[in-house]
């Protein structure tokens, strides 16, 4: 797995890329909640991942959790099928924002 | 129908970095078997997800152990065993949490009830470590939906 983080307007977006598995779901959890420190919503771009297992979705699940006792937006944007069907699997396909693009997500929220 | 044919046996050590050569053998015996790519990535996400949970539960104190996984093929299944040489299990322990209830974490049981037509705990040989086996029903080069 890799990642990539840039700003887009007022979002921090966060790319990770490969598969989110036991091994690297650490370095992406920590990547998720770093991310979260300030005050910048969080746009996770799965749209590169490969694989992502009950470890990877745990790293969103807490920084979803952590953005809303911030108050801060926290979306998905471009999951890939791969990624898409663990999230359906797990019902967390309802629950996670969800949005084609991080264009998409910025024109809803504009 | 009892399994016929022993397609493959790996033995590793209990380390996250072992999970992709475990995820590519599941992929290849599910392919040679005629799954489709859907059921050949959810059969791959439930046999990681036990391998992950004997990596993460069953030695304790981040020691290493070693762990088995066998592919056996029937006619009509592919079964899935998980062995490790540790404590034993118990089985009450190892139950999935109620989706409702987000929160990080517990997610693995899940999969692998919602992707195998059976899963649980067998006899461990002599006695020693625990075995979990998952099966997959299969008809002809298609799974039952």
């Amino acid at each position: 797995m890799t990642f990539e983080t840039h700003t887009e307007g007022h979002y921090t977006v966060l790319a990770l890329t490969g598969e989110v598995d036991l091994e690297v779901s650490p370095v992406a959890r920590k990547q998720i909640l770093a991310s979260l420190n300030g005050s910048q919503p969080l746009l996770v771009d799965l749209s590169a991942v490969d694989y992502i297992d009950s470890s990877g979705v745990a790293s969103l699940v807490e920084g979803y959790q952590l953005a809303r006792s911030r108050r801060l937006d926290f979306a998905l944007v471009g999951v890939s099928e791969a990624a898409m069907r663990v999230l359906r699997l797990a019902r967390l396909d309802r629950v996670f924002p969800i949005y084609a693009s991080v264009r998409e997500r910025m024109a809803q929220a504009s | 129908m009892a399994p016929t044919e022993r397609m493959l046996e790996l033995r590793f050590p209990s380390r996250p970095d072992r999970l992709k050569v475990v995820r590519a053998a599941v992929r290849c015996a599910a392919q040679c078997r005629g799954a489709g790519d859907e059921d050949t990535d959810r059969m791959v996400l439930a046999v990681n997800e036990a391998c992950m949970n004997v990596i993460q539960h069953a030695y304790g104190d981040a020691r290493i152990g070693d762990v088995i996984v066998e592919i056996l093929a029937g006619p009509a299944e592919l079964v899935f065993r998980v062995l490790d040489f540790a404590e034993p299990v118990d089985p009450e322990r190892c139950k999935g949490r109620d989706l409702d209830d987000l929160r990080p974490g517990g997610l693995g049981v899940h999969f692998i009830r919602e992707v195998m037509d059976s899963a649980g705990f067998v006899q461990a040989p002599d006695g020693v470590g625990n075995v979990f086996e998952m099966t997959k029903k299969m008809m002809g080069p298609r799974l039952v939906p």
